[in-house]
């Protein structure tokens, strides 16, 4: 909502009726349908229910709800006294030349109007407040319970989807409340007004006027809208067609010229342009023939009402009075119609919004503390896996039946292929993910009984690609622990051999950072990781190193930092680095979700199993042969390892 | 408006259209002038002297101003559409044409994502302008002088008035545009403040949940989305005057009409017909000020548009062909740098690569290594000219790049690049992205090579499976085979792996290594890398710091003479 004054230009109001009175957020183009009452409109499947939830939201303005439909209320039956005043004027006073009269009259008029304007500043002023508190009550409580929501979901969910429930939805949420229902209401009431006031000042004429206007309003923005409605879908599709090659064709751009793909690239490109000039010729169009087609039926109306006025004056059915009046009244009666036509439209699609709104608060907190939860204030650092078996999904078990013990203080590697389950060991140890089958125990006991919260604060966690937050460096540090000071944050980065590199940046801890962190290198910014776990001073360590090491000096650093970090901790690395694996007090070996190998690297080398291999093949130079130094196994040919290892 | 009007030459075409469209709108809007004219008609002419045929005949009229003017409104409604289409659809391909002929320093420069929106927003928001001016920009203007005329025509007394009420309605537009404008930014800012803390929130989830830092984001959330929140009420209620205001003033203008209207009726000077009139011309002339004023600040928002779309034309591409360049080019893949210098921005910025020199002899496999930034992917960027040298040269087969025709190198020199970006469409199709006309047999024997193919043939459909939109149901190093694939297909004299192997695993890449070797006698690779595994064998490594050249040989040379090249093979062997 950039600027709703801007919203719906598309044409001037279709020639302002004479006395066009005040109409609460109807903006300047207010008369003619937008573009939008046209578009393809996404239906709500549970109208009621969601409206019925959305009440919950709306009881908390209730005071300024209320005002607002009175205030609503008021404003469109002073609307109708308008017309019937300058009718009244121009019979009684003008006529007859009843200048005081005249001057009483003007004077109320001008009271009315005054009112009207009053009234509807009012109930814009409060309507706008209300509206952006619901807004306001609605995202807090939707990122709020996004919180809880189990890392499975945000898997599933593709952020995009996400952020734009947040943004958009909501905020077509307060859209539809601010503006459409304060129309609608309005709408209603002066459709009803209107034709009443008719009736009773001449019902002939009234008559005539609404058997006509109305009707062809109706039938032309039938007639018009069915077909625009197809061509927008149209429309819609070929901009996205075209948007995806636009959007991939520039994100591959580098590869398009390597390959020098231009041509091909412009081709496809044309193509599908020329698709969406054509079907956006087509909605254009018709939805350019709405504003005439209303001028048309506005300008017919006129027409009748002046002529078939005209002729019941000259037969004594009228007054010139009651002419003026419905002039302006036959515009307040069409224009309704339409309200309530385009905002079903609005009204629907922002209930759907916030149907997917409410679905995500449905979302049920996955992993959840169990009801007799125990704290955990410090631990010895001691983990168990019991026959611990997992999915993600149904059917496919990534880990099964692993059963490891690490006493307080020892260093555990897990090493394997990609896709062994390393991760997932860490992913269940942080109850990211329940399990399905087994035990975890930290301390002997189950982490299940232990209070989610507590039980991560004795975690500390540094995972492979390191996660900063736009702030400074000092900010992303305390992250680790909120109330430390910064003495405490700058021991951490010390301590984490990050403090050198931070004082070279501009502004040393100062610094800001941007977004993703791209003025970091990667190494430094895994120092600040480390920094922020040591600052932590979590019981248990679960570190994931690198796979693709970062320059010479940083390297040194990182290992060094982590090497630091570990000590008198437990700690589970999922290893790359040889001197990790070679210091683990264990080493445990997973290949398809399954412990097959575990010892120290001596014990294991001994074996000449599956580590034996994974270590020639990952920690010994390449394959043929040019090992520089001495190594007491020497390479024997290599044995094509299982599938399992490759990519 | 200067970036507007230039953008005004993709309407050249669509001129007949474009001069069309105001004219009919000029019609209708004439036409909708009659209307009142009409109805005062009819009541001072008609009613007052009970001439029962004027009030039907002057209906009749009416009747027929409005099919006129309906003419002329649907005329104006397709010949706009036409023009504005039509130049959207030239502004899109001429815009996205022009990012084809871009150099890679042009992109690093404009950015993708903006570049996108470029394409996408910019070009829609301006032909939206476009339309608009067509329509609207010629309505209200004409409507509010057109309204002013006949106002004054209606009633020279009467039309006193607009010097009181027109700059009463264009000082409370102006205010409220003045000070609703930095209000509206400082929405825009705040919202781009909440949408950081949810971007952040979603992307660095595990980190959340690891620290347990839940409570402390909704803390951020919460003020953020507060701020916002306190920004849109203010925002909102100042607007809240705009409408009451006008309305007010406009009513009264109304109103004030009627009165003075009545004090000349009584005096025998004006009709009431003449009332009815004036007051319908100055509901319309106010209104229409209001709208011109809106609209104006719509342009300015518009002209962003056209700013953004301008600068891509106006970019120049840094490398284009020499008039006369080879066209006709098949190297046997002999690589020199000749004391190359080259930086990415303008000539004062600190250079990249100082006075690098180096060959690469045909069938030679020479591998790059160094830390982050110290220059190996720039350096193999200036081979098939993505951008060119500062100083020095770079040739293949002794013949500088820069008197090579582009397509006609880069059919030569293929790379594979370090984030490897796939495209929609099936694996098939993205083997053979270079050479659409490959067969299936070249694209099996490039997978193959890249050690691609038994994943590949894993997959239900094989070579048909389709790849999402920058491969998402790929792995990283299964991307990065395929990539290596198309860059193999092309049977380049030159292959470049630029750091492409970095997700695939050691095991896997030995293989890759082991296959080019024997793949193509006499083809030259260069190979980027950060493992020190990866360089092992080559015939030739150098050793890349700070933009420089600082150790240069085989493997066993280099461990003898480089301390350097010691120093990383013994932090990632550990020996």
């Amino acid at each position: 909502m950039a600027d709703p004054k801007i919203r719906s230009t598309e044409r001037t109001p279709v020639v302002p009726p004479p006395f066009m009175l005040g109409r609460p957020g109807g903006g300047p183009g207010g008369g003619g349908p937008g573009a939008h009452f046209m578009r393809p409109v996404e239906h709500a499947r549970n109208p009621a229910g969601t409206l019925a939830r959305l009440w919950g939201y709306l009881r908390r303005q209730r005071l300024a709800l209320i005002f607002t439909v009175f205030a609503v209320a008021a404003t469109t039956g002073l609307q109708l006294a308008g017309p019937y005043l300058l009718g009244v004027a121009i019979d009684r006073y003008i006529l007859p030349g009843d200048l005081a009269g005249l001057v009483r009259l003007c004077g109320l008029m001008l009271g009315v109007y005054l009112l009207i304007s009053l009234l509807t500043w009012l109930q814009t002023y409060i309507m706008a407040a209300a509206a952006q508190r619901t807004v306001a009550a609605i995202r807090n409580d939707l990122f709020e319970h996004e919180q809880t929501l189990a890392l499975r979901f945000f898997d599933q969910h593709a952020h995009g989807d996400l952020m734009s429930r947040l943004t958009n939805d909501v905020e077509n949420i307060s859209m539809v409340l601010a503006q459409s229902v304060t129309q609608l209401v309005s709408a209603v009431l002066s459709l009803a007004g209107t034709a009443a006031v008719m009736l009773a000042l001449n019902w002939r004429l009234a008559l005539v006027t609404m058997l006509t206007v109305p009707l062809m309003m109706l039938f032309l923005t039938r007639w018009v809208g069915g077909r625009t409605r197809a061509g927008f879908r149209q429309q819609q599709k070929a901009l996205g067609k075209l948007n995806g090659i636009i959007e991939e064709t520039i994100t591959g751009q580098r590869v398009v010229k390597a390959y020098g793909r231009e041509q091909a690239v412009l081709a496809e490109f044309d193509v599908a342009n020329r698709e969406l000039r054509r079907a956006g010729t087509q909605a254009q169009i018709f939805s350019g023939f709405i504003g005439p087609l209303m001028n048309l039926v506005n300008n017919l109306g006129l027409a009748i009402i002046a002529g078939a006025g005209g002729w019941m004056a000259l037969a004594g059915l009228a007054t010139v009075g009651t002419i003026a009046a419905f002039i302006n009244y036959a515009r307040q009666f069409g224009r309704p119609l339409n309200e309530i036509a385009s905002l079903y439209n609005t009204i629907q699609s922002a209930i759907a919004g916030a149907e997917r709104v409410f679905e995500t608060l449905d979302e049920p907190a996955e992993v959840s503390d169990a009801a007799d939860a125990r704290p955990l204030v410090q631990v010895r650092g001691e983990v168990t896996f019991e026959d611990v078996c997992f999915e993600y999904e149904p059917g496919v078990p990534v880990l099964k039946h692993v059963s490891l013990h690490a006493e307080p203080g020892q260093v555990v590697a897990l090493v394997g292929p990609t896709g062994a389950g390393k991760t997932t060991i860490v992913n269940l140890l942080t109850r990211f993910y329940d399990i399905q089958s087994g035990r975890i125990c930290i301390d002997g006991q189950d982490i299940r009984q232990i209070k989610i919260a507590d039980l991560r604060r004795q975690l500390g966690i540094v995972l492979q690609d390191t996660f900063l937050f736009s702030g400074t460096v000092m900010e992303n540090i305390r992250y680790g622990r909120l109330d430390a000071t910064d003495e405490e944050v700058i021991a951490a980065a010390r301590l984490a051999n990050a403090d050198p590199f931070i004082r070279r940046l501009p502004h040393g801890y100062q610094t800001e950072l941007s977004e993703r962190a791209g003025n970091l290198s990667q190494g430094q910014r895994q120092l600040l990781a480390i920094a922020r776990a040591i600052l932590a001073d979590p019981g248990i360590l679960v570190l994931d190193e690198a796979t693709s090491s970062v320059d010479t000096r940083t390297e040194k650093h990182i290992q060094e930092a982590m090497l630091r970090l570990m000590k008198g901790r437990t700690s589970f690395v999922i290893a790359h680095r040889l001197s990790t694996i070679r210091n683990a007090d264990q080493i445990l070996v997973i290949n398809h979700g399954e412990i097959i190998e575990r010892g120290t690297h001596e014990t294991l080398l001994a074996q000449r199993g599956f580590y034996y291999h994974l270590y020639q093949s990952q920690f010994r130079a390449d394959g043929r042969g040019i090992t520089a130094a001495a190594e007491p196994t020497r390479a024997e040919p290599r044995r094509e390892l299982p599938v399992g290892l490759a990519g | 408006m200067l970036a507007t009007r230039k953008l005004a030459r993709f309407l050249r075409p669509y001129r007949q259209w474009a001069v069309l469209a105001p004219l009919l709108m000029m019609l209708e809007v004439v036409m909708d002038l009659m209307q009142p004219r009409m109805v005062q008609r009819i009541v001072d002419q008609g009613l007052a002297r009970g001439d029962m045929p004027l009030v039907l005949h002057t209906a009749l009229l009416m009747v027929g101003f409005a099919a006129i003017g309906a003419i002329g409104g649907t005329g104006c409604a397709i010949f706009s559409v036409l023009a504005a289409q039509g130049f959207g659809a030239d502004l899109r391909s001429a815009l996205f044409a022009k990012v084809q002929s871009l150099s890679f320093g042009n992109l690093d420069r404009l950015e993708t994502g903006r570049l996108i929106t470029r394409l996408t927003n910019d070009v829609t928001q301006v032909q939206e302008l476009v339309m608009m001016l067509l329509r609207i920009m010629v309505r209200a203007p004409l409507l509010m002088v057109g309204s002013l005329i006949m106002a004054i025509f209606t009633s020279p007394t009467l039309a006193l008035l607009f010097v009181v009420l027109i700059p009463l309605v264009l000082a409370v537009v102006i205010w409220l545009i003045n000070k609703s404008h930095p209000l509206f930014s400082e929405v825009q800012r705040r919202l781009d403040a909440l949408n950081t803390v949810m971007q952040e929130n979603l992307a660095g989830v595990r980190v959340v949940k690891a620290f347990v830092r839940e409570a402390h984001e909704i803390g951020r959330f919460r003020k953020a989305n507060e701020q916002l929140m306190q920004q849109n009420i203010t925002a909102a209620q100042v607007l809240a005057l705009n409408m009451p205001l006008v309305m007010l003033i406009l009513n009264a203008g109304v109103v004030a009409a009627l009165w003075l209207g009545g004090v000349q009726v009584k005096a025998g000077s004006l009709h009431v017909g003449q009332i009815i009139a004036f007051t319908n011309y100055l509901t319309q002339t106010l209104f229409s000020i209001m709208m011109v004023s809106m609209l104006t600040m719509r342009l300015s928002r518009s002209e962003a548009s056209a700013e953004r779309i301008q600068e891509v034309f106006d970019s120049q591409p840094e490398v284009v062909n020499r008039p006369g360049a080879l066209t006709e080019f098949a190297p046997r893949g002999r690589v020199a740098f000749e004391n190359v210098t080259f930086s990415y921005d303008g000539a004062d910025a600190e250079p990249v690569l100082k006075n690098v020199s180096f060959v690469a002899e045909p069938g030679q496999t020479v591998a790059l290594l160094g830390s982050t930034g110290a220059g190996k992917s720039s350096l193999v960027h200036l081979i098939p000219r993505f951008y060119d040298v500062k100083e020095g040269r770079v040739t293949v087969d002794g013949i500088d790049v820069r008197d090579i025709d582009e397509t006609a190198l880069r059919r030569q020199i293929s790379i594979a690049l370090q984030e490897s970006v796939l495209f929609s469409g099936t694996i098939r199709d993205n083997i053979r992205y270079g050479r659409p006309d490959a067969s299936d047999e070249e694209v099996i024997a490039a997978a193959k090579l890249a050690q691609a193919h038994d994943f590949i043939m894993s997959f239900p459909d094989g070579y048909d499976s389709i790849v999402g939109q920058r491969g998402v149901n790929l792995s990283g190093g299964q991307k990065q085979r395929i990539a290596i694939a198309r860059a193999l297909l092309m049977n380049p004299s030159v292959l470049i792996l630029d750091d492409s192997t970095s997700s695939v695993d050691v095991e896997t890449e030995a293989r890759l290594q082991e296959a080019l070797a024997h793949a193509r006698r006499g083809r030259t690779n260069l190979i980027v890398a950060q493992r020190i595994s990866t360089v092992l064998s080559a015939d030739q490594i150098l050793v890349l710091d700070d933009g420089q050249i600082v150790a240069q040989g085989s493997h066993a040379r280099l461990m003898e003479t480089s301390p350097i090249y010691r120093e990383i093979y013994e932090s990632q062997m550990e020996r």
